[in-house]
């Protein structure tokens, strides 16, 4: 598994809170047994809603074509846990998100896939977005070792990202199952103690 | 740091050990797995040529995408099939209990573990679905997963966390005749916000909590996750032993007096100090209807959609997509809105208390289903299902003009034939108003207890079901 130090790219700049994962992608392309095929999906009916007003939205414009770096608001990828919506995100190609804050489970499925998330200021979340938009060619790096922000050559920002994951990123170990599996013989050691799976099982499969 | 919560305890005791990363290592107890979030995990389980060491700790159902009205198979939906094809082997391939359509103990993933007693006090709970939350009205600390951590509680029965805060939410007091459990949290939401819980456990505490059964604490719990909160949980009492005893998988004899002892044990101590705490009066709380966007977009029945400005600036935006989307305008009353469809069900408010209740005010109400609207009602199970066809409470749905459906999901996220078409507004007694939930990218849902949205069926509009009630008490045709 690689190590995920830091990831530079254009940035596609997506405004708005509490943006749910149904929006992200809905439930009708969840019917299916791969991830595979989800990217094109992504969004896609505020997408379609948008642009039948006339307006685009940040998928589709032109000039956020290749972006890598997805910059968001708060609570992004609140309510389902489905995993698809980070699939989706990053199969349409992005490589790390930045915002203001992000659903628990949306953040514990990004960190599974090696998706960095970090948090950034609202000040600074709004100063890059306004960055991006005012200009879609200048390269911003999202940096989780350092944890910090950097873009248009000067401009920077102090990002968060709990400990834990940072160090998953950092050392290549965000992808844990093989680190659970080191622990198998602690684990047998735990459901042996553990009273309601040694002692009151009611009825064993 | 919160100390002696019932979070602190079962999470101690299910430690396994702290990972290089610094998060915790943590055995699951229960792991509960469903056929839309599970197919992708067991690919990976053969990619890597992964076991499952535990395959006693997973129960499997099929609810997502299970029609609710000809269940025959081959489901007439392709994809649909092709996923309870991908369930049916991968549970038998991995030993794993399934509990197919016909079986008696199919439902709502949510609905059936706590009916056959899978859920109980103390546990840890996984399951590849937000709704897990629900399984806290026990007193265990259940989480919503993605589909690689399925496959890593698949492969390890452990999931890698970091420790929660706790914050007590402490209600105190009597909710008035014809307002519920699910009025209650929606009141919370609306208070503490969709985002307010990011980082939190969430302790439902109280002297309103201790009165309410199982079922309506499963209600509380199960939109916690609403709130932003990664958890919710009620400390378990007699109300849950009682709940829990005689089940099929409750145990029985000494493990019982075992269990009841242990369980009791690992409740939230008269010491514990928690990381926050709010406090409410149940006798504040209204008949709640959402009106927006988000969950957290509730408003009392008497009240009028909110001006943007009584939100946080930030909130703007958000709440102008809301009037826009929902063609709802500030100051606008709530009730009166018209409805199309009306849904009963899912796994906030699909078990048979909610089903009882549904059925006591439209006998109240005494009408039939405006001819607008097409009103069903989807038992959570098919436990459920034969329990309220036992009381005769299908007869009373039918009756009155609701179709009566089986057991599912359902229209709360719309993934099998039930789906909103255009702009078609409904009332669901589900969890979720965003956007497209329902299945039109373009419908819009209004969250409300199943009382009201079985009156706002009958009237064809958004109505106050105390009202129903006082009228009835005043015939005497209710008790």
């Amino acid at each position: 598994m690689s190590r995920i130090l830091s990831v530079s790219g254009r940035g596609v700049a997506l405004r708005g809170n509490d943006i749910d994962t149904d929006r992200i992608i809905p439930a009708r392309f969840l019917r299916c047994v791969t991830f595979d095929g989800l990217g094109e999906h992504a969004f896609e009916d505020d997408r379609k809603q948008l642009s039948a007003q006339g307006k685009l939205h940040a998928f589709d414009d032109a000039r956020f074509v290749g972006g890598e770096i997805l910059v968001v608001g708060s609570n992004f990828g609140c309510g389902s846990s489905r995993e698809h919506a980070p699939q989706a995100i990053q199969k349409w190609g992005i490589k790390a998100i930045v915002g203001v804050s992000f659903s628990e489970i949306f953040f514990g499925n990004t960190v599974a896939m090696g998706l960095p998330c970090l948090r950034l200021p609202q000040a600074d979340t709004d100063a890059l977005l306004a960055a991006i938009e005012a200009d879609p060619r200048i390269s911003v790096t999202v940096d989780i070792e350092h944890l910090e922000v950097r873009w248009n050559g000067g401009k920077k920002a102090p990002a968060a990202m709990p400990e834990g994951p940072r160090k998953q990123f950092v050392t290549g170990q965000w992808d844990a199952t093989g680190e659970l599996l080191d622990g198998a013989g602690q684990v047998r050691a735990m459901a042996r103690k553990l009273p309601y799976v040694a002692n009151f099982v009611a009825k064993p499969a | 740091m919160s100390t002696n919560t019932l979070f602190d305890k079962v999470w101690d005791q299910h430690a396994v050990r702290v990972l290089p990363s610094g998060q915790t290592q943590l055995f699951i107890g229960l792991h509960l797995i469903h056929e839309v979030t599970s197919p992708q995990a067991f690919a990976m389980l053969r990619d890597r040529k992964l076991t499952v060491p535990f395959p006693e700790r997973t129960v499997a159902t099929v609810d997502h995408i299970v029609p609710t009205e000809n269940q025959a198979r081959p489901y007439a939906d392709g994809l649909a099939e092709e996923m309870m094809v991908a369930i049916e082997r991968n549970c038998r391939e991995f030993g794993i209990r399934l509990f197919q359509p016909g079986s008696g103990k199919q439902g709502v993933v949510h609905i059936i573990a706590p009916e056959q007693g899978l859920t109980q006090p103390g546990m840890t709970v996984a399951c590849g679905d937000s709704h897990t939350a629900t399984h806290g009205a026990f007193g265990a600390i259940a989480f919503g997963i993605g589909t690689s951590q399925v496959r890593d509680v698949l492969a390890s029965q452990t999931l890698a966390m970091a420790r929660l805060k706790v914050r007590k939410i402490q209600i105190d007091g009597t909710l008035k005749s014809g307002v519920y459990a699910k009025d209650l949290i929606l009141h919370v939401l609306r208070k503490l916000t969709a985002k307010g819980g990011v980082g939190y456990a969430y302790e439902f505490n109280g002297t309103c909590i201790a009165a309410l059964s199982m079922e309506e604490r499963m209600t509380i719990c199960n939109m916690a996750i609403e709130g932003g909160a990664r958890c919710g949980y009620v400390n378990p009492d007699e109300i849950t032993f009682a709940y829990l005893k005689g089940r099929e998988h409750a145990p029985t004899g000494q493990a019982w007096d075992a269990a009841v002892a242990w369980w009791g044990s690992m409740a939230s101590g008269a010491d514990a100090t928690y990381d926050d705490i709010q406090r409410f009066t149940a006798e504040d709380i209204e008949p709640t209807v959402t009106w927006g966007i988000s969950p957290d977009h509730g408003v009392g029945v008497k009240e009028s959609i909110p001006a943007k400005e009584t939100f946080a600036k930030d909130e703007w935006p958000l709440i102008d997509e809301a009037y826009q989307y929902m063609d709802l305008a500030p100051g606008q009353p709530i009730a009166g809105v018209a409805i199309d469809v009306a849904f009963i069900g899912s796994c906030t408010n699909g078990r048979i208390s909610d089903l009882r209740e549904a059925a006591k005010v439209i006998t109240a109400h005494g009408g039939k289903v405006n001819a607008r609207v097409k009103a069903f009602i989807v038992p959570g199970s098919e436990a459920v299902k034969v329990a309220a066809e036992a009381e005769g409470l299908d007869r009373i749905f039918t009756a009155h003009g609701f179709e009566w459906r089986n057991a599912g999901c359902s229209m709360c996220l719309a993934m099998n034939p039930d789906k909103l078409q255009g702009r078609q507004i409904s009332a669901s007694s589900s969890n979720r108003n965003f956007k497209g939930r329902q299945g039109s990218s373009t419908g819009r849902t209004l969250l409300m207890s199943p009382a009201m949205v079985a009156i706002a069926a009958l009237e064809g509009k958004v109505a106050d079901v105390r009202e129903v009630l006082a009228k009835a008490a005043k015939k005497g045709t209710t008790t």
